[in-house]
C-alpha cells in the first residue's frame, strides 16, 4: 500500500510539472462541450446529450493519456529497474491508477460545472452526474493501462484507443436505441463497460435517482477492478 | 546489517545458464561465481552477453534456464528485491522529475523511512558527487550527471549487491576515479560489485575479471593474472590478446 502512494505520489509529480497536460485535460472536454452548446443553442439537446457528454469525454482522454505512461516506463528504461525493486506489479498499476483518478476527480469537477454554466439542465442529482463522470474518467484510466500493457510500440499504443473504444461507442446506444439493435449486438453491448456508463448518464438525464442508476454504477465499478487486475496481469516482469 | 559469509557462499553463483534471445542462444553453458565482497569487473566486446548476464541476475531477463543463485537464493526473488542494486546501461530515472524527487521515489521504494528519506538523499547525492544539483530536473542534467543519478537512485537502499552496466561510461577521468574509489568503499564494507565496463584501465581495480566473449566465458582471474599471464605492457593490450587467442582456440575447434 505504501509503495502504491508512493507511486501514485511520483506520477503526480510528474503531471504536476506537467502543465500543458494539465491544462489539455482540463480545458479540451470544456471546449467540445461548448462547441456543443453553440451548435444547439435554444434546443433541449444540451440537457439530453449533455449528461453522455460529460461522461465520455473525460473517458476517452484519459484513455488516451494513460495508454501513453506504461510505454513511456517501458522505453525509458525504468520500468526495467523499478521491476528489480520491491515495488510489485499491483503497486504501479494501482499507483497510476489513483494518481490519474485525482486528476480525473479534478477533471469532472470543472467539465460537470462549465457544462452547467452553458446551459446543461439535468434533470436527475447534479452531484451523480459528478460522481458518474469521475468513474467513467477513471474507468478510462484503467482501459488505458490495461491497453499499454499490451501495446508494443508507439504505433500499437495509438491505435488501442479505435480498436477498444470505438466498437463500444458504436454500440453503447448513443448511436442506436440499444433495443432497436440487431439482437447479437444487443448482446455485445451488454458485455462493454461503455454501455453502462451511458446507461447512468442517459438515466440522469432523464431524472433517475440513485436507486435507478446503482446498478450501472456497481457495472462500471467491477469493470474498473477488472481492468485494473488485466493490467497487473499482462505486465511481463521478465522481458526478453 | 550486511551478510558477508567470508570465504562462504559467492554472492553470485551460476551454473550452466543458458539465454536465448531472439531464437538464438546468445549465453549458451556458463558457468561463473561472483566471491562476496569483492568488486568484480565484467569485461568483453559488444554483444558478448554482459548485459544479457546482468538482466538474468537481477531477474528481468525471460528465457533463462540453467541456475542463477544470488545472495543464496535463486535470481528474481522477491525477497532479493530489497538486497540487490541495479543500474541499466542508459541512465533510467525520470527525466521529468529533479533529483531529489527521483532519488526520494526509489528511496520510498527500497523500504526507507520517510523521517530518513532526507538525509538518505543528502547522502546519495554526496556520494555520486551531484551536490548543489538537488532541486534540477534531470532532463536539464548532462548525460554524465544523469548517469549518476541514475546510479543514486540504486544506492538509496544501501544494497548488499550492486549490479552495474557500465556505469562510468561518458563520465570523465576524475569522475571515473572518484567512483571507482566509492566502489571499492562499498566493497570494503562488504558489499559485492558486479560492474560491467568497457574501459580496460579499470579492469585494474578490480579484484577479479570476468572475460565475456560470445556468450562464454573466456578467463575468470585477478588484474595481476591477466597482465602475467599475456605479458602485456598494459590492460588494454591485455585484453586484446586474451580474446585473440580465445577467439582463434575456437576456430581451431571448429576445423
Amino acid at each position: 500500500m505504501n509503495l502504491t502512494l508512493a507511486t501514485a505520489g511520483r506520477v503526480l509529480d510528474q503531471l504536476r510539472a506537467d502543465h500543458r497536460t494539465i491544462a489539455l485535460v482540463l480545458v479540451l472536454p470544456c471546449l467540445l462541450i461548448g462547441l456543443i452548446a453553440w451548435m444547439f443553442d435554444g434546443t433541449p439537446v444540451l440537457d439530453q446529450f449533455g449528461p453522455m457528454l460529460v461522461g465520455l469525454f473525460p473517458l476517452i482522454v484519459m484513455f488516451l493519456v494513460t495508454s501513453v505512461a506504461t510505454l513511456r516506463e517501458r522505453q525509458s528504461g525504468t520500468l526495467e529497474r523499478l521491476m528489480t525493486t520491491p515495488v510489485r506489479k499491483g503497486d504501479f498499476v494501482a499507483g497510476y491508477a489513483l494518481a490519474f483518478a485525482t486528476l480525473a476527480l479534478f477533471q469532472s469537477l470543472v467539465v460537470v460545472g462549465f457544462a452547467t454554466l452553458v446551459g446543461m439542465d439535468v434533470a436527475g442529482p447534479l452531484g451523480l452526474v459528478i460522481v458518474v463522470a469521475l468513474l467513467d474518467a477513471v474507468l478510462g484510466c484503467c482501459l488505458g493501462l490495461a491497453a499499454s500493457a499490451l501495446a508494443r510500440s508507439e504505433f500499437q499504443a495509438v491505435q488501442m484507443m479505435p480498436a477498444i473504444l470505438f466498437p463500444q461507442l458504436i454500440t453503447c446506444g448513443l448511436l442506436m436505441p440499444r433495443d432497436e439493435m440487431p439482437q447479437v449486438l444487443e448482446w455485445l453491448s451488454r458485455v462493454f463497460p461503455l454501455t453502462y456508463a451511458i446507461e447512468a448518464m442517459q438515466g440522469l438525464a432523464a431524472g433517475d435517482q440513485w436507486v435507478d442508476i446503482r446498478g450501472a454504477v456497481g457495472v462500471i465499478a467491477l469493470f474498473i477492478v477488472g481492468a485494473v487486475a488485466l493490467g497487473v496481469l499482462t505486465l511481463p516482469r521478465r522481458t526478453p | 546489517m550486511v551478510n558477508n559469509p567470508a570465504g562462504g557462499e559467492p554472492a553470485i553463483r551460476v551454473r550452466d545458464l543458458r539465454i536465448e534471445r531472439g531464437g538464438r542462444a546468445v549465453i549458451d553453458g556458463l558457468d561463473v561465481d561472483v566471491p562476496a565482497g569483492s568488486v568484480v569487473g565484467l569485461l568483453g566486446p559488444s554483444g558478448s552477453g554482459k548485459t544479457t548476464l546482468m538482466r538474468a541476475v537481477v531477474g528481468v531477463q525471460d528465457r533463462v534456464t540453467g541456475t542463477v543463485d544470488v545472495l543464496g537464493l535463486p535470481a528474481g526473488a522477491p525477497e532479493l528485491r530489497r538486497r540487490v542494486g541495479y543500474v541499466t546501461q542508459a541512465a533510467s530515472v525520470y527525466t521529468d522529475l529533479t533529483v531529489a524527487q527521483n532519488l526520494g521515489y526509489f528511496a520510498a521504494l527500497a523500504g526507507v523511512a520517510p523521517t530518513r528519506r532526507r538525509d538518505t538523499v543528502g547522502r546519495v547525492v554526496a556520494e555520486v558527487d551531484l551536490g548543489g544539483h538537488e532541486k534540477q530536473v534531470v532532463a536539464t542534467l548532462s548525460g554524465g550527471e544523469r548517469s549518476r543519478v541514475s546510479l543514486a537512485a540504486a544506492l538509496v537502499g544501501d544494497p548488499e549487491l550492486l549490479v552495474l552496466d557500465e556505469p562510468t561510461v561518458g563520465l570523465d577521468p576524475v569522475l571515473r576515479r572518484d567512483l571507482w574509489a566509492l566502489f571499492r568503499e562499498l566493497s570494503r564494507t562488504g558489499r559485492t560489485l558486479l560492474v560491467s565496463s568497457h574501459v580496460m584501465d579499470e579492469a585494474t581495480q578490480c579484484d577479479r575479471l570476468l572475460l565475456m566473449r560470445a556468450g562464454g566465458l573466456v578467463a575468470d582471474l585477478t588484474p595481476e593474472e591477466l597482465m602475467q599471464q599475456t605479458g602485456a605492457p598494459d590492460a588494454e593490450r591485455a585484453f586484446l590478446a586474451l580474446i585473440d587467442r580465445s577467439a582463434g582456440a575456437t576456430e581451431g575447434t571448429a576445423r
